[in-house]
């Protein structure tokens, strides 16, 4: 049933080349850990995303139930944290998926960096990897203040304090980030907002970009 | 190139990768033009891919259950004594901000110069970096920065770790999430339900119109502790006599306790402090404090 309704769509979208673009593609040998243990290093990219699939799906559920005010942040968080069914464990995968997505991406920078698979004609692609690097970190603060609690409130203010620090702009930056002159109501509704629209659309732009240059130039050759 | 033509090795790649060189856009090749045991991505490899994904999976919710994510008290502006602290990831650079060269008249240096140049270089190592060596022991400039950048990092968070942990102890400050689920988990042995803060139910004053209390107003106690005993910058003491004895309170009013409570016995505050007979006095009505009293 499920090959006459494939062929049904197919017939009319002819999404058998779309697939085969995306999926059916080779694995070599010096990538495969299957045949070189020693190639598990390669793995760190995919449990990057797959992390990052966890973080996105944890995420939603999360703000089911969060409500991003001064008032009711907290007792939002409080409430899925020890009330709702499995909220301890969809905001503890949340927040050990932050620490395990960086862990993830370093290792796999890393990896990137040593076998020197950065080179021509990879360039765009390191530089894009980058990028989704900083988004990261950009996420990991932003979703730090969310609680509301003291830890978040006062890291956020000395991060705050960090970014006035620049030479000329800071003072717009801090301004910009915080919504206003202090670390208050704005600043909160503004984080939730960066952290759940803005940066993870960025972020998933970037994951495409990366994706699609690997696919199109394919895994660097073995040393 | 790691390859050249005259390479003797079985198998001869072009180029540095597997995909072979030609002009433009090249479709992607036939699977028989991948030379080793290549395997198909769809569905052979995603498969074994998956069954290490299930593996950290299962770990990964192992942690979560066994370490619930923690949550401290509700964001109070007010509170002085709270040592900020942002997540482990970025204490490199919270740690680098603390030195003398990097902060106050130089901070430019640590906001923007070292943090840029690392960054920046990090962003642009293939424009930097442009020889066609891959392996790192042939590259060793670019190895050798990264390296010393790695163990910096690394000790740069090791350092801002274990000063925190320093500060905590010298302080006697048990970070809130510690604290908060110890009084949650009392809270609930002693059958008054879930400890939420901020939303606790005041205990009641036991005795106001005992003299006692006016000597507390006039030792300043009420500063810190409110001024019903409410709570402010320090503990609220209402139903402190639940928790602590007599000779207990004698004790904390006498020595201090922590940097917070300043000792109050003659011997440490000097003339000023108060006589062994007015901390017996209020220790007494302290210790009558008890929630049971109060209803």
């Amino acid at each position: 049933m499920f090959k006459s309704m494939y062929n049904w769509i197919d017939e009319r979208l002819d999404v058998t080349p779309m697939w085969r673009d995306i999926a059916d593609h080779e694995v070599p040998e010096h990538v495969n850990p299957a045949h070189h243990f020693s190639a598990f290093v390669y793995c760190f990219g995919g449990l990057t995303f797959f992390i990052t699939v966890i973080q996105i799906l944890s995420g939603m559920f999360l703000t089911m139930y969060y409500v991003p005010d001064i008032i009711n942040a907290y007792y939002s968080v409080d409430y899925l944290q020890h009330q709702v069914a499995f909220g301890a464990i969809v905001r503890g995968m949340h927040h050990w998926g932050a620490s395990l997505v960086i862990v993830m991406m370093f290792l796999h920078t890393l990896r990137v960096f040593f076998t020197g698979s950065y080179k021509a004609p990879r360039e765009m692609n390191w530089v894009v990897g980058m990028l989704i690097f900083f988004v990261m970190l950009g996420l990991g603060f932003t979703g730090y203040l969310l609680p509301w609690d003291n830890k978040a409130y006062f890291a956020t203010k000395v991060g705050m304090e960090i970014a006035g620090s620049v030479p000329w702009i800071g003072g717009y930056i801090k301004e910009l980030l915080a919504g206003g002159t202090i670390v208050g109501a704005q600043t909160l509704t503004r984080f939730f907002a960066i952290h759940v629209f803005f940066l993870p659309g960025l972020l998933l732009t970037l994951l495409a970009a990366h994706f699609f240059m690997i696919r199109k130039q394919g895994i660097s050759g073995p040393l | 190139m790691a390859h050249g033509p005259k390479s003797d090795e079985k198998i001869v790649y072009v180029g540095d990768s597997r995909i072979r060189k030609g002009k433009g856009i090249q479709p992607p090749p036939d699977y028989s033009a991948f030379p080793g045991k290549s395997e198909a991505f769809i569905p052979n490899f995603l498969l074994k891919e998956w069954m290490a994904g299930v593996v950290v999976l299962v770990g990964f919710l192992v942690l979560t259950i066994a370490e619930p994510a923690p949550l401290g008290y509700p964001a109070d502006p007010m509170n002085g004594s709270f040592i900020p602290m942002p997540d482990w990831y970025f204490l490199f650079i919270y740690q680098l901000l603390k030195y003398h060269y990097t902060s106050e008249n130089y901070v430019v240096l640590g906001t923007i110069g070292i943090p840029g140049i690392a960054f920046g270089a990090l962003l642009l190592a293939p424009f930097l970096d442009t020889g066609k060596e891959r392996r790192f022991y042939r590259r060793p400039i670019a190895s050798s920065l990264m390296f010393v950048s790695l163990v910096a990092s690394v000790y740069l968070t090791w350092v801002s770790w274990h000063h925190y942990q320093e500060e905590l102890e010298k302080s006697g400050i048990v970070p809130e999430h510690i604290e908060r689920e110890e009084k949650n988990r009392e809270s609930i042995e002693q059958g008054k339900g879930r400890f939420i803060p901020g939303r606790e139910k005041l205990v009641a004053l036991v005795n106001p119109d005992d003299p006692a209390f006016n000597v507390m107003k006039e030792a300043q106690c009420v500063a810190c502790h409110g001024a019903e005993l409410e709570g402010a910058n320090g503990p609220s003491l209402r139903g402190i006599g639940d928790k602590l004895s007599k000779e207990e309170l004698v004790d904390i009013i006498t020595n201090g306790k922590n940097e917070g409570m300043p000792a109050f016995g003659k011997a440490k505050a000097g003339e000023s402090g108060l006589s062994d007979e007015q901390i017996d006095q209020i220790a007494t009505w302290l210790s009558e404090q008890k929630a049971a009293a109060a209803e």
